[in-house]
């Protein structure tokens, strides 16, 4: 189709996911209460929903797909067909192949070639299986739904009563037409004159928004002859071709479809259509629109901001007011002011970007179903702190690494049932997942009750990859052999399984975390559970930093990594195999030279040292520094792509002053 | 339309050869202002400069291209310049002129590759008497050297 619909791309692919995660939820629930009849509704009304989308943005696809979804839930509903698994396992299917489809659409602004024949071939399958008739008479109604529907029936069925014809006309347009819209209109115009229009393909809508190709199509009752429309409808210029079909009904509704000469105008007028805008697809260049990245935002919210900046324009007046009187104490009470609202505004703007995280927790419970599956482990996933709110950026980060770890407790954590059932556990494994914010930071918790860290498997497997010797692993302390399980290539799994056990598992999950500057930890006790907790910033955008200076330059060290800061002395510092460490607090931390690290030229000894220390995990580092500023809130902006790739730099910041500051990759230092 | 903007190119001067960047690819020509060393960076990055709120890194192009350095002056200039999604500011000496020059005024580069320079050479502009060295951006930008 000729339409431009790049502009409702984004709604569409927005809203789908909406649907297509409600349609998910809801299975998940109709798998265990199968008998309810409100889910099926439910499910029904969606899917119904998403098929009217996908019909308007031109998916036929997809729109084909989910139509032959809705039969099969038709037949749920009332009731013809039962819910069994094999009805849920191919629903879910459905599901999947929907939601790969929109991914598509997302990325590339066009749907797949993908026709999802198969799919569509396993739906009739189970309708067929259960009852021939009512399949056939769903797939004829597909082929009529185009042109005919009940409502339109019963119209033309009483106008017969009443002596009136039926057509339907179809109206080509010259295909120079300037104003498609508007020479539709003037068909419209003339058709009304003398009869009734009961239907319009396109919608009268779509036509009058210019939302069709060159060929629309009028059903009308009239009490006029077919010559006479034909007369009538001759004085309008540029149009190509009408031709009036007469709609017959001698027979009654229910067998409307054995009525011949309809049904195969009917169908070939929809092959046609079908050619024709495939053809136009070819035609016009394949467009390449690109999806971006969008919030969806509490109105509320917006209110906010729109009064912050309504107050901003207000203080903005006010200070222009008091620097004509050069008046000290209102400019100093109306720079107060400001601070306020700032500070105010910085806290909306970041709200307007929070995302409940529930939108990335609402993909396990499918995932822990089809696993759980696949494994022959029974597990209940229990979930909270959905409603805990994120950044966006964060959001999108975040998923992959949880995805691995709730993979991992249902692989290597919970055990089969009979061998919880020996160790005196319940059948059903639990797998906690939690999110709660603490301070400035979110908290994510995946927790099972399965067999723990097994540490002698660990080093011996350890040992067994070359990874550390064995007089090592006898001093090893149960931090350091948790620290194991991160290192890259590392698996414990026996076997390899299509689960777990390729071993790019939680070091992948590692690195992303502290990606986004946040961090991992582990707690496992021998058969009672293990819980990986992750640590992650609110927000990625503005952070806290310390300010220090290396000679004249500044750098930002996020606060976040910063334990504590303390003043040395040059002689406290000791050498031991060409690492510097010093003593502190009873523990030897490493020390690192920053300006030597930052290539600061002409360092000059000091007796008196300021550390900075900071610390990663567990771990900690002293970075020595020449001068403290202070602390500041600072925005974080990227190096860019051209500079990505430097070390020990997490980004740059602008200065009050409009000079640009270098953020200290902390992680990176160790 | 879209022909004339292909032919025109941003001229500036290095050392005593004029170069040309095509237009499509300049954002903007800015004066020299304060930089941000990064440490760690490649040699020829001198630093980053704050763009109207945007950190954008700076290459010193005589440097890049294997030409004596030279310190920057009054009549310096920052060419801001993307490609890919890259923005990068490339320093030169001066910047004068935006000039048109057809396809078939351009020769093709000298083909031996014996110095740092002739490796980002997309073509040789004719203007008259003038020799424009057309700079190829995504070779100069992408191939880290």
């Amino acid at each position: 189709m000729d339409i431009d619909i790049s502009q409702y791309l984004d709604a569409f692919v927005e809203e789908s996911k909406e649907y297509l995660q409600n349609i998910n939820d809801i299975l998940l629930n109709l798998e265990k209460d199968t008998g309810n009849k409100d889910l099926l509704n439910e499910v029904f009304r969606v899917s119904h929903t998403l098929k009217g989308m996908a019909g308007t943005m031109g998916f036929t696809n997809m729109a084909n797909l989910t139509h032959d979804m809705e039969d099969l839930l038709q037949a749920l509903r009332s009731g013809e067909k039962e819910v069994n698994p094999e009805v849920i396992d191919i629903l879910f299917e459905c599901f999947d192949r929907l939601d790969t489809c929109v991914n598509y659409i997302s990325e590339n602004g066009k749907e797949t070639e993908e026709e999802h024949t198969d799919l569509i071939n396993k739906l009739k399958n189970i309708l067929n299986d259960n009852n021939v008739e009512i399949s056939k008479d769903e797939s004829d109604k597909h082929e009529n739904k185009e042109t005919l529907n009940e409502y339109v029936l019963n119209v033309i069925k009483k106008a017969k009563t009443e002596g009136l014809n039926s057509y339907r006309i179809d109206i080509s347009l010259n295909k120079d037409c300037m104003l498609k819209a508007a020479r539709a209109f003037v068909v419209f115009n003339t058709i009304e004159s003398f009869s009734e229009i009961i239907q319009s393909q396109p919608s009268a809508e779509d036509i009058e928004d210019e939302k069709f190709d060159l060929d629309f199509s009028i059903t009308i009752v009239t009490k006029y002859k077919k010559d006479e429309i034909e007369k009538e409808l001759s004085h309008i210029s540029e149009i190509d071709k009408i031709e009036i079909v007469p709609i017959d009904i001698s027979s009654s509704i229910s067998d409307i479809e054995k009525e011949p000469d309809t049904n195969i105008k009917n169908t070939e007028s929809g092959a046609e259509q079908k050619n024709d805008s495939k053809d136009h697809k070819n035609n016009s260049p394949a467009k390449n629109i690109k999806i971006g990245k969008t919030v969806r935002v509490d109105i509320d919210r917006l209110d906010n901001l729109m009064n912050l900046v309504s107050e901003l324009i207000i203080v903005k007046t006010r200070m222009e007011d008091t620097s004509e009187q050069s008046n000290k104490e209102s400019m100093n009470e109306a720079i107060e002011y400001l601070e306020r609202i700032t500070t105010s505004l910085h806290d909306a703007v970041m709200k307007v970007r929070m995302v409940p995280i529930e939108r990335v927790f609402n993909r396990f419970p499918r995932m822990v179903r089809d696993l759980s599956k696949e494994l022959n482990k029974e597990v209940n996933l229990e979930m909270t702190g959905e409603e805990t709110e994120v950044d966006r950026t964060v959001i999108d980060e975040i998923g992959d690494p949880l995805i691995h770890l709730i993979r991992n407790s249902l692989d290597h954590g919970i055990e089969h049932p009979e061998e919880r059932v020996k160790l005196g556990k319940s059948e059903v494994g639990t797998v906690k997942l939690k999110a709660y914010p603490d301070g400035n930071n979110v908290v994510i918790e995946v927790e099972d009750d399965g067999k723990g860290i097994n540490f002698s498997k660990v080093k011996s497997k350890a040992i067994e990859k070359g990874v550390l010797t064995e007089v090592k692993a006898e001093n090893l302390s149960k931090e350091e052999i948790i620290d194991l399980l991160f290192a890259p290539g590392f698996s414990t799994a026996d076997t390899i399984s299509d689960v777990s056990g390729r071993g790019v598992g939680l070091d992948v999950v590692r690195s992303k975390i502290e990606s986004i500057s946040g961090s991992v930890e582990v707690e496992t006790q021998e058969n009672i559970g293990t819980k990986f907790i992750i640590r992650i910033p609110l927000t990625l955008a503005i952070i806290q930093a310390l300010l220090i200076k290396l000679k004249n330059e500044i750098y930002a060290i996020p606060l976040s990594s910063i334990s504590e800061i303390t003043s040395i002395h040059s002689t406290d510092i000791r050498d031991i195999h060409g690492q510097e460490i010093i003593l502190y607090r009873n523990k030897t931390i490493p020390i690192v030279r920053l300006d030597k690290l930052m290539d600061v030229k002409e360092i000059e000894g000091k007796d008196e040292i300021t550390v900075v220390v900071v610390r990663k995990g567990d771990r900690q580092a002293g970075l020595i520094v020449d001068e403290l500023i202070g602390q500041q809130e600072i925005v974080i902006k990227p190096l860019g792509k051209y500079l990505c790739n430097v070390r020990y730099l997490a980004g740059a910041t602008i200065l009050g002053n409009g000079r640009i500051s270098l953020i200290l990759d902390v992680n990176s230092l160790f | 339309m879209t022909s004339d903007i292909e032919n025109k190119y941003v001229i500036f001067k290095l050392e005593n050869e004029f170069y040309g960047i095509n237009i499509e690819n300049v954002r903007s020509i800015e004066r020299i202002q304060n930089y941000t060393r990064v440490p760690n960076a490649p040699s020829y990055v001198r630093g980053v400069i704050n763009l109207r709120g945007e950190v954008i890194p700076i290459i010193d192009l005589r440097e890049k291209l294997g030409l004596t350095i030279k310190e920057v002056d009054n009549n310096s200039r920052i060419i801001i310049v993307s490609v890919n999604e890259l923005i990068v500011g490339l320093i030169v000496d001066s910047s004068s002129e935006v000039l048109e020059i057809n396809k078939e005024k351009v020769d093709r580069p000298p083909a031996s590759e014996e110095n740092e320079a002739e490796k980002y050479i997309k073509g040789i502009g004719k203007d008259e008497k003038r020799l424009i060295i057309l700079i190829d951006l995504e070779k100069l930008l992408i191939t880290k050297a």
